[in-house]
């Protein structure tokens, strides 16, 4: 059994990389991810679970990293969108214009990268689903859905750089 | 970022978290299970939920088990809303599953959270009140099984240090024809105005409620193929709501009635029409 108690290093999987930070048991990943780590690309919107800016890959599914706490990544696989740079999604959303501001991108490319390698082909519910999660203040919804279906059926290229 | 401390606990077994729980408590301190932590970090983050340890369940086999052995369906507490969905083990309890929160938030809540945590509307709870399901609990006293509708329905809580470790259900449940509707202010995400969940079995409708009442509950099932119009079974039903109808700024009682009355009323023609699912 596990027991963390104070400060305690712990090692992270993150984008396939180990690293090895100091968390209090309390502490939040996002957090963790962008003070520690460095990795800025994860988003801090609303924190409570609502606008998806946040959102990483534990696994392969998405999860709001401003509802896990650190800690509980031990052991598991993290992937930020730092983790998918040059992949197909981030293309086809470059290629349809799906952002504006570009602030909940990163939680937008992460969610529909996850929704196509689980669900290659999505009907329209599926997709609607799986995108409420993510708030775009911009309105960019259509774009978005474009890019994700301009990347129908390319399981192999989604999480990785083509 | 929580402005606080706690310890994290990871038992591997049942009763490393029951003994966790138990020593911690003795030491005049907070525990709780954790399992998808959405509810405990949103909370704490406001300070409405201080815990001086959380007891992370999420490595104890029993509660992430899913399956099936044909004649059983088991749901660990630990497994993921999302994971009920996509197992398409039984669709009417992954409908509901899939109409809480978001799709990203189903991915971390998880089904002992919604069946326990605090928000009053526990909406797996439906479908597993419709299909007679088992709840398996853990506590100092040993583990105890019982109906669910005799431990959570009517408000009716766990006893503090208690962990619910799975149910079980019988397997014909998942066969038969039904609906889950949720009806919201505004989005399609948000707390339910009215959540309807239904299964239709011999002829008889078999429907339970959230949002309707302070806590979810089962109508007393009722012949649906008798000839009687749509309108006439749900003013029966509506004699059969136990308890006073929620009126708040999420809608008023008279708006929920008539919120209730149009969902059941289609949740039977589509019974009547079409033997099959539904989904609002």
């Amino acid at each position: 059994m596990l027991k963390l108690s104070g400060k305690s290093v712990i090692q992270l999987n993150i984008n396939n990389n180990l690293y090895e930070v100091a968390v209090r048991p309390s502490d939040i990943l996002v957090d963790v991810l962008r003070r520690q780590l460095g990795l800025t690309g994860t988003k801090i919107g609303c924190e409570n679970g609502d606008c998806g800016a946040c959102t990483i890959l534990v696994d392969g599914w998405p999860t709001k990293s401003c509802l896990m706490l650190a800690v509980e990544a031990i052991g598991h696989t993290i992937t930020t969108i730092e983790g998918l740079t040059g992949t197909a999604v981030q293309k086809a959303f470059v290629q349809h214009n799906a952002f504006q501001c570009g602030y909940c991108t990163p939680g937008f490319i992460i969610v529909c990268a996850s929704l196509l390698k689980h669900h290659p082909n999505p009907d329209d519910y599926t997709i609607e689903s799986w995108l409420q999660s993510n708030l775009c203040r911009c309105t960019s919804y259509q774009e978005i859905k474009k890019a994700i279906e301009a990347c129908f059926d390319q399981t192999l290229a989604i999480t990785e750089p083509i | 970022m929580l402005a606080f401390n706690f310890d994290y606990y990871l038992p591997d077994t049942v009763q490393e978290a029951i003994d966790i729980y138990d020593s911690v408590r003795q030491e005049g301190k907070k525990p709780y299970y954790y399992g998808g932590g959405t509810e405990i970090i949103s909370m704490g983050r406001v300070f409405n939920v201080i815990p001086d340890a959380v007891i992370d369940i999420k490595k104890i086999p029993e509660c992430c088990g899913i399956g099936t052995d044909g004649k059983q369906l088991i749901f660990g507490s630990a497994v993921t809303l999302s994971s009920i969905y996509e197992s398409g083990l039984f669709p009417l309890l992954g409908l509901a599953a899939g109409r809480i929160a978001d799709h990203t938030i189903q991915c971390k809540l998880t089904l002992g959270g919604n069946l326990a945590g605090t928000i009053q509307y526990h909406e797996t709870l439906l479908p597993l009140m419709l299909s007679e399901s088992t709840i398996f609990i853990a506590s100092p006293d040993g583990m105890r099984q019982a109906p669910i509708r005799d431990v959570l329905t009517s408000g009716k809580r766990l006893a503090p240090g208690e962990l619910i470790i799975k149910v079980s259900l019988d397997a014909k449940f998942a066969s038969l024809p039904y609906a889950h509707i949720k009806k919201s202010k505004t989005e399609k995400i948000g707390y339910p105005l009215v959540s309807l969940s239904a299964l239709h079995s011999d002829g008889n409708l078999c429907l339970a409620a959230s949002g309707l009442c302070e806590h979810p509950f089962r109508f007393n099932d009722i012949q649906i193929d008798n000839g009687q119009s749509a309108y006439e079974i749900v003013q029966q039903l509506q004699q059969g709501i136990p308890a006073p109808v929620l009126d708040d700024m999420e809608g008023s009682s008279r708006y929920r009635i008539f919120i209730f009355q149009r969902t059941a009323e289609n949740i039977i023609r589509e019974f009547r029409e079409h033997k099959g699912k539904s989904d609002a």
